[in-house]
């Protein structure tokens, strides 16, 4: 009888094994190509809202001759910048999330051909580096918002914005490396509260 | 007793089950146009430096080791290997923009200065693929200059 429970036992702790091995890889099933878990319906959900937010952003574009997803970005790309001047890892990682929301909601439409093609570039590029921010050490966030901040800086060149945007550089961080702020004085995002005040205004924006 | 017993039997069963688990190989035997070494005109020591120490993970074709056959190891490769690939491809080089060109190459220098490519998990059992300074200043050296012919 004792065998008997006994083997049972093992039989039903082996099945139990095997259902959730199966189960791991049956979600494996639905992995996208970026190797993100997304199910049908949320991605189906985010299609939606992507088609939405489009229709939203033709009527802005066309009442105020702006484009209100390129100042989205730049909102997100500020916000990112002050955690950094904060030394704030887990916000950084946060809002590197927020950003990567709006570059992706980013339309190109309305642009001419030319714009579009290196605008796409911009955005695919910008996009991964704010994906990586959203996942790395403080380190490792610096040295991916430097070319973060070129491709923020050449997008805002085709799209323009309608504030005042200053460039500063800092001639220590990687052989020198410039970023953007909307204010004049200087709060360094690549050292934080190390030289809080490293750099000079390059150019002004407008 | 009777639980360690029922506990290793339960382990050895499952162990045996799931190396029948299917495993999607990363082995293409096609080398498209966008190959980087097609692309570019890569020396011959870069370039065997690169075959054997990012290929294998970043590429789309890796070169399995014996290990590989078994579960739930082939799990863990596969998994890794989509993942190197996700975030570099050599083969798809070419249909990268020239800005995301730059960005992948600033990207892998600054990780193999660092000393964080290969993986030390990768390099334990695969001791070809280590790479010495005099190497790592190879590929450095000539990855930057592609680097800067880039605009």
């Amino acid at each position: 009888m004792k065998t008997v429970k006994r083997t049972i036992g093992i039989a039903i702790l082996a099945l139990v094994t095997v259902a959730f091995m199966s189960c791991k890889d049956g979600n494996k099933e639905h992995d996208n190509s970026d190797g993100h878990h997304e199910d049908a319906n949320a991605a189906m959900n985010r299609e939606m809202s992507h088609e939405e937010g489009k229709d939203i952003n033709h009527e802005m574009a066309m009442n105020e001759n702006q484009d209100t997803k390129a100042e989205a970005i730049l909102n997100d790309y500020f916000n990112l910048k002050d955690a950094l001047v904060n030394d704030d890892n887990s916000k950084a990682k946060e809002l590197g999330n927020t950003l990567t929301n709006s570059l992706k909601a980013f339309d190109t439409s309305k642009y001419a051909d030319e714009e579009k093609s290196e605008l796409k570039d911009i955005i695919e590029d910008a996009t991964e580096h704010a994906e990586h921010i959203s996942e790395s050490d403080l380190k490792h966030q610096r040295e991916h918002f430097k070319v973060l901040s070129k491709d923020i800086t050449d997008m805002v060149a085709i799209t323009g914005t309608k504030s005042k945007l200053y460039v500063q550089f800092c001639p220590m961080y990687d052989g020198g490396t410039s970023w953007l702020s909307m204010k004049e004085e200087v709060r360094n995002p690549y050292y934080g509260s190390q030289m809080l005040k490293c750099g000079k205004v390059q150019r002004e924006i407008n | 007793m009777k639980i360690l017993k029922i506990i290793a039997w339960t382990a050895l069963i499952s162990f045996a089950v799931i190396q029948f688990f299917p495993v999607h190989y990363n082995t293409s035997e096609t080398i498209p146009e966008t190959d980087f070494m097609l692309i570019n005109k890569v020396p011959a020591t870069v370039k065997n430096l690169l075959q054997v120490s990012c290929y294998d993970c970043h590429s789309n074709k890796t070169e399995y080791p014996w290990y590989n056959k078994i579960q739930p190891i082939a799990w863990y490769l596969e998994d890794h290997i989509k993942h190197g690939k996700g975030e570099l491809n050599f083969n798809e080089w070419g249909s990268y923009s020239d800005r995301r060109k730059k960005s992948k190459l600033r990207s892998i220098i600054k990780q193999i200065e660092n000393g964080e490519m290969p993986l030390d998990s990768y390099t334990l059992l695969h001791g070809d693929a280590v790479l010495s300074l005099k190497q790592e200043k190879d590929i450095i050296t000539y990855l930057t200059r592609l680097k800067d012919s880039l605009n």
